[in-house]
């Protein structure tokens, strides 16, 4: 998970830059997680390699997202009313995870 | 909720719950021995009166998340003052801060909370909320309010009026859970801690997110709290303090009183209430009426008293 993690952070980094300036599209896009009422959706979301997954944040409340390996594969710092967080998948597999503020919400991608 | 209705409320044990849950009105606690008993000091019984024939009274506020900023409560910071105002008119001997200190962990949080805390000049005993904890598993936190002798993991005990208190961790998690845990190294410390004092010492459990289970579909729930009690039945009175949902809600099992508290920042819905536990909204001329601190008065050989009062 540790090579993952490596090669796949300055992605997910560069994906967040083109955030900034309107590269990416609104909730409705397939390869993004809205995060509304304590919950993710769509979950589980099925996307190929190489996706760069947003999340946003549309509570009041904050929320992270955070791999259900305590964080080490990616982990979004606290994301506020309207914060969003990106990780490009490169890897196929499950990937399971959590809020780390409200353990109860979970969520997957699958990457295929 | 006009005054006649306050007042008719007031008048049963079940119109007291009821405006708690849903006027937030407070309660003062005085642990008097045993069990305790919540009486609404804002509604005519007056705190002093409670404190004078008391031996020891300590208050609780709770998730005071300065750093919030969304409709439900723009000022934080004022309704946190408010309700040390209120604590320092008690004259208790010391205070306790069941979590949720900040909402987003972030440093300029921690510095305005502590400022605005230190100006109570009270004794003042933590442990952290989930959102004090966030990306750094409570380094910043820990810092600024660790508890004295705290181990490793942030728990700790201390002794004051005849009371022990224990403040446990139930806010860090490393992977998705129904609820917060408190973990095998905490139980240990737990027992151990439990094993010298006597079973007529009165114990106060001080920990963040609900120590019973209240709603676990919204993580309202510490899932095995079960085996921190089973240290805990020898003993004649334990009085669980919480925080994290907001609002005032009571359970009695035995010899063990579990009551969560209001927030000093905004409220949240009642149980299963709404879409979500998030931020409810209530008029801004409402707004100190549903949050509130608690006294806590103990006396010797007597049964606990345990008062809520809302900040305005």
């Amino acid at each position: 998970m540790h090579a993952i993690k490596r090669r796949a952070l300055p992605l997910a980094a560069a994906a967040m830059l083109l955030l900034g300036i309107g590269a990416y599209a609104g909730a409705a896009a397939p390869d993004t997680v809205t995060i509304a009422n304590f919950a993710f959706s769509p979950t589980p979301l099925t996307v190929a390699p190489g996706t760069k997954v947003t999340w946003n944040n549309k509570d009041e409340e904050p929320h992270t997202v955070t791999s259900a390996d305590g964080g080490h594969t990616f982990k979004s710092p606290a994301l506020d009313t309207d914060d969003k967080f990106s990780f490009t998948f490169n890897k196929a597999g499950t990937y399971k995870y959590f809020c780390s503020i409200h353990r109860q919400m979970v969520g997957t991608i699958i990457v295929k | 909720m006009d005054t006649r209705d306050k007042e008719s409320l007031v008048n049963t044990r079940r119109g007291l719950l009821k405006c708690m849950a849903w006027a937030g009105t407070g309660i003062v606690w005085s642990v008097v021995g045993g069990v305790p008993k919540g009486v609404p000091i804002s509604m005519g019984l007056g705190g002093t009166a409670l404190a004078a024939t008391s031996a020891f009274t300590f208050v609780q506020i709770s998730d005071s998340h300065i750093g919030f900023k969304a409709d439900a409560n723009p000022d934080p910071n004022a309704t946190l003052q408010a309700a040390l105002d209120k604590a320092v008119a008690l004259k208790p001997a010391m205070m306790i801060h069941t979590g949720d200190v900040t909402h987003l962990s972030k440093p300029e949080q921690f510095d305005t909370a502590d400022q605005i805390i230190k100006g109570a000049k009270l004794d003042t005993h933590f442990v952290p909320g989930e959102h004090d904890v966030i990306g750094d598993d409570g380094k910043m936190y820990f810092e600024r309010f660790g508890g004295k002798g705290a181990a490793a993991g942030g728990w700790y005990s201390f002794d004051q009026g005849g009371v022990h208190f224990v403040a446990l961790m139930n806010v860090i998690g490393f992977g998705p859970a129904t609820g917060a845990t408190l973990g095998k190294d905490q139980l240990e410390w737990l027992e151990k801690d439990l094993k010298g004092k006597s079973a007529s010492t009165p114990i106060v459990v001080l920990a963040h997110i609900p120590l019973w289970s209240i709603y676990p579909q919204w993580g309202w729930v510490t899932a095995d709290a079960d085996q921190a009690f089973a240290h805990l039945k020898r003993f004649g009175s334990v009085t669980v303090l919480n925080g994290h949902i907001h609002q005032v809600v009571q359970k009695v099992e035995g010899k063990v009183t579990f009551q969560t508290a209001m927030s000093t920042a905004f409220p949240q819905p009642a149980a299963g209430t709404a879409p979500s536990p998030g931020p409810m909204k209530v008029p801004a001329d409402k707004l100190k009426s549903v949050l509130g601190i608690r006294e806590i008065a103990f006396a010797p050989a007597a049964a606990p008293k345990l008062t809520d009062q809302i900040l305005g």
